[in-house]
């Protein structure tokens, strides 16, 4: 098991380089560098203005030296400092904003696994009833459903009609002055529409892959064995069948954080809410190379260690896996 | 230079520009004018804390709202117009222009200009303090001069003060610049942020904790800034023209332009800039009216099609006429901003000093465009609806940038009267950046819908002198034409405001004669603020420019609470 883990952790080394080559060679191509996004357009900005800013930014420099220095800096955890005119460290940048961005996916991620799965087995178990198509509808809609047109619907019902929720942002202008309990609640207000809105598309593919795992599982000779055994259904399908279809579900969560990283771009935009993906939407607008790299790095590492973490756990869980 | 962006400028960019980075390309372009300053003459203290029912009154909060996030509050360093809207409250220039456009003192009690033009000596306010309680004087007006000519400062805005010759302090509250040569925009140069020389002398500006901290000398003074949520201001007590009325200003982003909207009427935010659409069909019910104020005046921006004079066809000044004729600005006013805006013919702001209203004009007139065509030779000889000349059809695309559907829709327009007089026209839509680089900046372009803002000076060198049409200058469409060379030149040196009317009268009448640019709309700015607020009286800068003279009656003011540790 030991070295299964040593050989995978070695394995990520390559992958890792490769995907900040890629990353970088990408973000290079793309028309336009940040002093120029900076500086086109604008009268008062001679060319020289925009030389001299290009040195201050060593981006006069070739390309590969420019790579090769941002390495160097990487192996000594140092981002670099942004592009844009605040020229803050990147680091400081998304640490002031990750945790944001990881507190409310994982309330959406605990939202969708606490209804994606339910829906999945019971589809699965009453298959073809009227719960299953009902559900494959519902969870099939939220899917289809472009979240930013959903979320200014609901803003408009719940923010502005009715008045119950607040709109964007993440505190009211008085949290400071709020004590503990208002200051809980007043979060859970503005976090409600992000983080159903968010998990509301994110049913769709958990539930229909619990479904089918379920129902690939009810299948299998040791269920018609438990049953055979004059086990209660209930029992046959929550410890015998569950237990079994829910291994492949760790697997897709290790793999689903990317998504998540993706989609928090769409609705931080949306609902203002200050975490890393408008960030990330600012930086790549602005063309802020080294906070793109920054937040690109960090998603990798995020995502490489959810394989990870998926993989082992797999192994531990299904021991063939670990022998080629 | 970096002019400061008053509130309504940023609204109009929020109408017409989607994404943030547009923001940067209005933001520097836009005028000079202290959001915050009222009228100079009227330096008196306000009147001491008025009796409870009398207005106006001290208190409450503005909430603003802004699609970008400042980047830097040292101005100077920063090219972003939500940096500078929020700068312009906190620092001041030497020279604002006030409400009717007219350059005046600000941290400048008063300036003389010589006989020659080439030296301006100002004669700084006295008592005015830093945000921290030092004293402003001349050695902080010597050392922002140096910092912009430093070549480590990272600025863009270095231009207009590397033709300075010499900056002296020639005394605390004196201050002379002498120049190389007689430059008129040279004055209005000064109103850049003036900052603090006791905290910055000697420190790495780039690394400057006053970055994300500022001290400045205006009515407002910098509370607290949260990353990607909302930049906080509390008033100036000691504010060399009297305190604001209003407690505090918060600046809230909010990327998206139609939560922002919504925050509006749920109470969210208390001023934003509408878009045509909002203003015209969204916003006409009766309770949004009881609460809230719209107000409606030309925005300092024009929109125009570009020609590319490099190409063979546009090369003819009749072609390009014949183009104005054919296209139809009241109708794309009426259908695109739904009227609000009017037609431009020049690259100024009409009723503004240097606005030629005399110039040729160029209403609707399909038959004369399809007479003119057909005299330099276009004609539909093989009878497919599309004019030719030695077999080659009259087609050509228009490109403009993603993000802005006010001008796509403006290109749709001009596309089907073109058809009507036989010339075929495609649209291309490309981002920002790629149609910058790989378009613009290449001249690999044939017609082009792009947009300016006005500035306040008139001088418009950068755009149509023929020497600013290398890669990456903003003469793109390689316009030249020696006579407008030599007027922009003489204007540049020109302080006479009488003789400089002249000089850009002129060069007006030259561009509505040769069309390099067919001229379309002037849009209006379109800001709302909540009704509570009294005291907005809109003048040609807009609304914004007596901020501090904003306030909201005792019985109506919302947010007191919040003040307490303010």
């Amino acid at each position: 098991m030991a070295t299964y883990i040593l050989k995978r952790l070695f394995l990520m080394i390559p992958i890792f380089l490769g995907i900040t080559v890629i990353s970088f060679a990408v973000l290079h191509l793309a028309p336009g560098a940040p002093t120029e996004m900076q500086t086109m357009m604008q009268p008062k900005v001679s060319l020289e203005a925009r030389a001299r800013l290009n040195a201050i930014y060593g981006l006069d420099k070739p390309l590969h030296i420019q790579y090769f220095d941002w390495l160097k800096r990487l192996v000594r955890f140092d981002f670099g400092r942004s592009f844009s005119s605040d020229n803050r460290p990147v680091q400081e940048k998304i640490m002031e904003r990750l945790p944001i961005t990881l507190f409310v996916n994982i309330l959406s991620l605990v939202l969708i696994l606490v209804v994606a799965i339910p829906i999945g087995v019971l589809s699965a178990v009453h298959r073809y009833s009227l719960f299953d198509k009902a559900t494959t509808l519902f969870v099939f809609v939220g899917f289809a459903t472009p979240t930013f047109w959903l979320a200014l619907l609901l803003m408009l019902v719940f923010g502005v009609y009715l008045d119950w929720l607040p709109i964007s942002g993440l505190k009211s202008l008085n949290y400071e002055y709020l004590g503990l309990w208002g200051k809980v609640v007043d979060l859970g207000k503005h976090l409600i529409l992000p983080v159903l809105l968010s998990a509301f598309g994110g049913l769709a593919g958990l539930s229909r892959y619990m479904r089918s795992n379920m129902l690939e599982v009810i299948r299998q000779d040791y269920i018609l064995t438990a049953r055979a055994k004059g086990l209660a259904e209930r029992v046959v399908i929550y410890k015998h069948a569950l237990r079994n279809a829910l291994l492949p579900v760790v697997t897709v969560l290790g793999l689903s954080i990317p998504g998540l990283i993706g989609g928090s771009v769409i609705f931080e935009s949306i609902f203002a809410i200050p975490g890393m993906g408008q960030l990330f939407y600012g930086a790549v607008m602005a063309r802020d190379y080294p906070v793109v790299m920054g937040e690109l790095v960090i998603g990798a590492v995020l995502t490489l260690i959810g394989n990870l973490v998926a993989d082992i756990s797999y192994a531990l869980v299904d021991p063939r896996i670990r022998v080629r | 230079m970096p002019y400061n962006t008053p509130l309504d400028m940023k609204v109009l960019a929020r109408i017409w520009e989607i994404s943030g980075r547009m923001l940067l390309v209005w933001g520097v372009l836009a005028l000079i004018s202290c959001p915050a300053c009222s009228r100079p003459e009227d330096s008196s203290k306000p009147p001491e804390r008025p009796a409870e029912s009398g207005p106006p009154c001290y208190g409450d909060t503005l909430i603003t709202g802004s699609i970008g996030e400042p980047s830097n509050l040292i101005p100077i360093l920063a090219s972003d117009s939500p940096s500078h809207e929020v700068a312009g409250l906190i620092y001041n220039g030497l020279v604002k222009y006030d409400k009717d456009l007219k350059l005046v003192g600000d941290l400048a009690e008063s300036f003389e200009v010589s006989k020659s033009g080439l030296v301006i000596t100002f004669h700084l306010r006295k008592n005015v303090t830093w945000h921290d309680g030092q004293p402003f004087t001349a050695a902080d007006v010597l050392f922002t001069y140096k910092t912009m000519v430093d070549p480590h400062t990272p600025t863009a805005y270095a231009e207009d003060f590397l033709q300075v010759e010499r900056a002296e302090a020639t005394d605390p509250y004196t201050f002379r610049v002498t120049y190389k040569k007689p430059f008129a925009p040279a004055l209005a140069s000064w109103g850049i942020s003036i900052l603090p020389r006791h905290l910055l002398e000697g420190r790495d500006i780039m690394k400057s904790p006053l970055a994300r901290h500022p001290v400045g000398t205006g009515p407002f003074i910098f509370k607290e800034w949260k990353a990607g949520e909302k930049v906080v201001l509390t008033y100036n007590p000691d504010y060399f023209e009297g305190r604001p009325y209003i407690d505090r200003y918060i600046y809230r982003i909010i990327p998206d332009s139609a939560t922002m909207f919504m925050e509006l009427k749920a109470g969210g935010i208390d001023n934003m800039g509408l878009t045509p659409l909002q203003y015209a069909r969204q916003t006409e019910y009766r309770k949004f009216k009881e609460n809230f104020n719209k107000y409606r005046y030309p925005a300092f921006a024009y929109t125009y099609l570009g020609f590319n004079l490099e190409d063979e066809r546009f090369k003819d000044r009749r072609v390009r006429q014949a183009v104005s004729y054919a296209i139809d600005r009241g109708e794309i006013i009426e259908g695109v901003l739904l009227g609000l805006g009017q037609e431009a013919t020049g690259p100024y702001k009409p009723g503004t000093w240097a606005y030629n209203p005399n110039v040729k004009q160029y209403p609707y007139d399909p038959v004369k465009a399809r007479k003119i065509l057909q005299e330099v030779g276009w004609r539909d000889a093989d009878g497919d609806g599309i004019l030719d000349k030695d077999g080659i059809p009259f087609r050509f695309t228009i490109i403009t940038n993603q993000g802005n559907d006010i001008r796509a829709r403006t290109a749709e327009i001009i596309q089907r009267r073109l058809k009507e007089v036989g010339i075929e026209v495609k649209i291309r839509i490309i981002e920002w950046a790629a149609f910058i680089k790989e378009f613009i900046e290449k001249k690999t372009f044939e017609a082009t819908i792009l947009g300016w803002t006005i500035t306040q000076d008139p001088d418009i060198y950068d755009v149509w002198h023929s020497s600013k049409t290398k890669p990456g200058e903003l003469n793109f469409v390689s316009y030249r034409n020696t006579e407008v060379d030599a007027l922009l030149e003489k204007g540049r040196r020109t302080f006479n405001q009488e003789e400089r009317r002249k000089t850009y009268w002129r060069i007006q009448e030259i561009l509505a004669e040769e069309v390099p640019y067919v001229f379309l709309y002037v849009p209006d700015a379109l800001p709302v603020v909540q009704a509570r607020f009294k005291g907005i009286e809109p003048a040609a800068a807009g609304i914004t420019y007596n901020l501090i003279k904003w306030y909201v009656p005792k019985a109506e003011q919302r947010h007191n609470k919040l003040k307490a540790d303010s």
